[in-house]
């Protein structure tokens, strides 16, 4: 039976180049690049080239800047907490928004809860946007850094990152931010953005899960989160998942040479996903989270709520029949309270509990789209009879 | 081709074909997100707890006792870290040796300067520990002991049963963790059996991919996380699970012989170092730093009057892989450990580390004492 993949915001699929890229990494490129025996040595020069890709991707001036993790969720750690302690000397307040992923948000929780740390959270719009003017009147003189995530997980809301990074510098103040979505789906460059760090994950653009890389202004100070032997420049102790990192800069490179036609067809997907599910307006009201499509949201993000349904019995519904999309992000969708992205953006609960996020990959095309809404149509009209009996 | 003998599987090893075929299976197939509750989510979190039974049952636990991680560093960290934090409040000492990996010394390092009273049990020269000095250390506000089980440089072998008891039976709520990189699957481990709270592995240094490790977390043991997240692996670990590596680790497990006090593969590679050491005994200006009684896959030498990492890249050049010590410290002059145990200049930098694995011939043996001695001849006439 035919599988449908919606759900490429949670995790990609890996290239078969990506494959083919870490393959002698098992096997005869297999030493520590550590070690200083020739083999060694070796593994250690292919691990700088992936260095020098990222950096490239990323538009980092040296490759120093990148430290390579063991993916989003430790890069976003390590520059929450690693900023706030090399810097708490000098204040310890640090902003961020209300619709952080949880790598974020925990983090600052963690600061305030156990090191003593104040933490703004700012709020976001009906679309999800931070306001410029919000984040300056939140900065004091004892802010030591801020995190706003490029693009949001669930909604798809592009921030003004540049305005925001600009406020930030103006105030002397370091800016984070999480391009975990938005790595390998926007154009975007750490110079043009302005930011101090930056983090990406290789899992979410078709690279390998267990990888993913900080970048980190040359001249930033960073407590690492775990010590060791001195890999990474001392900023992460560890033997470094060369295979992994190999398969990341595989998948950066390809990307990055066919960004513009990946942007360009996700765009039309969604416009004709889009389209089609006004075919179902009569049968249930339906909304669109986040941003109008275009230039301020992902291309890839579509974040629907079916007023009256339950999002869970939709989903459950779509999975029977081999399509997979997500209730809200993957990493919490095991429980079932009200996503924070969609409470700070003030859903009404009738929508909220009835929200899907389906998003799309190079690999989808029209047909699936068609098949989806199809079945979308039978399951709501299913499920709306048994909410009359 | 060049003759490649690879003697350096303390500082990783070769993924199996069975390995790397679990890996890209998992890369190609299996691409979903284990949080994700369609059924390409739901395949890939039974790779998941597929391969954390198998490890379960290799260590004799149950396995939400396990805690995947990204590596043995990622483990000790969380292990060390995760308890001082979670515990702090029933005292402020601490327990270790002198010569644990850099993934445990650091933590230490950086607990004493955060105010923890630290305490390091006497070793020997052969790295092995003074019991007796460990039991009178052990206090009422002694939160956690860290030791590890097989000493990643010489090949020292702790009993990691006798030193549990000796802890609990002195304070039963002193934590009692063991960094088991280099003795996991070489040395008969049945953690049912023995009083320990935590223990550490890491999947590169049996066959399994890089990036992926464990820690075993006795239930009912608190720990405070390192990364804070999305809340994985019972919220003890966040971050997307690195499932073709948690696949391959399953692949690697299944090859290794089961739990059993006869550990074949123990036995196999034993044959090997004996050998070995008989082939360095017969070489003169060669001295052997292991204890007898050391790990099956350890030999630890010097060759007095030559600097470790001058034999390593003469070595290297003839197609001999070997170490100084350990590769995350190996750039330093001299060996921590070895310095440690108290051995004198002289022999800690001319220090030389031979790893095994059951895949090596003995004419690969044979051909790397060859290449020691004549190197050893020509490197002596400077």
């Amino acid at each position: 039976m035919n599988e449908i993949y919606f759900d490429s915001a949670a995790t990609t699929p890996v290239r078969k180049e990506v494959v083919a890229a870490m393959q002698p990494f098992y096997n005869e490129l297999f030493a520590n690049p550590a070690s200083s025996h020739l083999a060694g040595q070796s593994a250690a020069g292919k691990l700088e080239d992936a260095r020098e890709k990222i950096a490239d991707f990323l538009g980092a001036a040296k490759a120093e800047e990148i430290v390579f993790t063991a993916g989003g969720t430790e890069a976003d750690n390590l520059a929450l907490k690693g900023v706030a302690l090399a810097y708490q000397n000098q204040g310890k307040h640090i902003i961020t928004s209300a619709i952080e992923h949880h790598a974020v948000l925990n983090s600052c929780k963690f600061l305030e809860k156990y090191l003593g740390f104040e933490v703004t959270y700012l709020p976001v719009d009906k679309n999800g946007f931070v306001s410029p003017a919000d984040l300056k009147s939140a900065i004091r003189a004892d802010t030591i850094l801020i995190s706003i995530m490029l693009a949001n997980n669930e909604i798809g809301t592009i921030q003004p990152i540049q305005r925001l990074a600009d406020l930030a510098s103006q105030a002397n103040v370091l800016f984070h931010t999480d391009a975990v979505q938005a790595a390998g789906q926007l154009n975007f460059s750490v110079k043009e953005l302005g930011v101090d760090l930056l983090t990406i994950a290789g899992h979410k653009f078709n690279g390998p899960k267990g990888v993913g890389a900080l970048y980190v202004r040359k001249g930033i100070k960073l407590v690492p989160q775990m010590s060791g032997g001195s890999q990474e420049r001392k900023r992460r102790a560890g033997t470094v998942n060369l295979p992994a990192v190999i398969g990341m800069a595989k998948a950066a490179e390809l990307v990055q040479n066919e960004l513009t036609a990946k942007i360009n067809y996700l765009t039309e997907l969604n416009q004709y996903f889009l389209a089609e599910i006004e075919k179902l307006a009569d049968l249930a009201e339906i909304k669109l989270n986040g941003p109008e499509p275009g230039i301020n949201r992902l291309p890839a993000n579509i974040n629907l709520s079916f007023k009256d349904l339950a999002g869970e019995a939709i989903l459950f519904n779509l999975s029977l029949k081999n399509i997979a999309a997500a209730a809200g992000s993957a990493c919490a969708s095991g429980s079932l309270s009200m996503s924070h992205v969609l409470e700070a953006i003030n859903l009404e609960s009738v929508f909220a509990e009835g929200t899907i996020r389906f998003s799309l990959s190079i690999n989808n095309n029209k047909k699936d789209i068609d098949f989806l809404v199809e079945e979308l149509t039978t399951i709501i009209k299913r499920l709306k009879n048994l909410n009359n009996i | 081709m060049k003759k490649e003998i690879y003697l350096d599987n303390s500082a990783t090893t070769k993924p199996t074909e069975s390995v790397i075929k679990a890996v890209t299976d998992a890369l190609k197939k299996y691409y979903g997100n284990p949080s994700s509750l369609h059924s390409y989510g739901i395949q890939a979190e039974k790779i998941i707890n597929n391969s954390r039974c198998l490890l379960a049952d290799y260590l004799n636990i149950n396995p939400v006792e396990l805690i995947f991680t990204s590596g043995g560093t990622e483990s000790n960290n969380l292990a060390i870290q995760g308890i001082t934090k979670a515990y702090q409040q029933r005292g402020k000492h601490l327990i270790t040796s002198p010569i644990e990996h850099a993934s445990v010394n650091n933590v230490f390092l950086n607990l004493a300067q955060a105010g923890w009273d630290i305490d390091f049990v006497k070793v020997n020269k052969k790295g092995q520990l003074d019991l007796d000095h460990l039991n009178n250390l052990i206090r009422d506000d002694t939160v956690l002991v860290s030791l590890m089980q097989v000493n990643n440089e010489l090949g020292t072998v702790n009993n990691l049963a006798k030193i549990a008891n000796i802890i609990k039976n002195k304070n039963p709520l002193t934590l009692f963790h063991s960094d088991g990189v280099q003795g996991f699957a070489k040395i008969y481990t049945d953690l049912a059996n023995i009083p320990i709270d935590l223990y550490s592995i890491s999947g590169h240094k049996f066959h399994a991919p890089k990036g992926i490790g464990a820690l075993y977390l006795k239930s009912g043991i608190e720990l405070q996380p390192i990364f804070k997240g999305g809340g994985q692996e019972n919220k003890w670990r966040s971050g997307t699970e690195n499932v073709p590596a948690i696949a391959g680790l399953g692949a690697a497990l299944k090859e290794l012989p089961h739990l059993n006090s006869e550990n074949k593969l123990a036995i196999q590679l034993t044959e090997l170092k004996n050998y070995l050491i008989k082939e360095l005994t017969k070489i003169d200006s060669v001295i052997i730093n292991s204890p007898q009684q050391s790990a099956p896959h350890i030999i630890n030498f010097s060759v007095p009057g030559i600097r470790g990492e001058t034999m390593v890249h003469a070595l290297a050049a003839q197609g001999v892989y070997l170490a100084t010590g350990s590769a995350c410290s190996s750039k330093s002059k001299g060996s921590r450990i070895l310095k440690a145990c108290g051995l004198d200049s002289k022999l800690s930098e001319s220090a030389l580390r031979v790893s095994l694995a059951a895949d090596l011939k003995q004419a690969d043996l044979d051909y790397f004492i060859s290449s020691l001695k004549e190197q050893i001849d020509f490197l002596k006439l400077f």
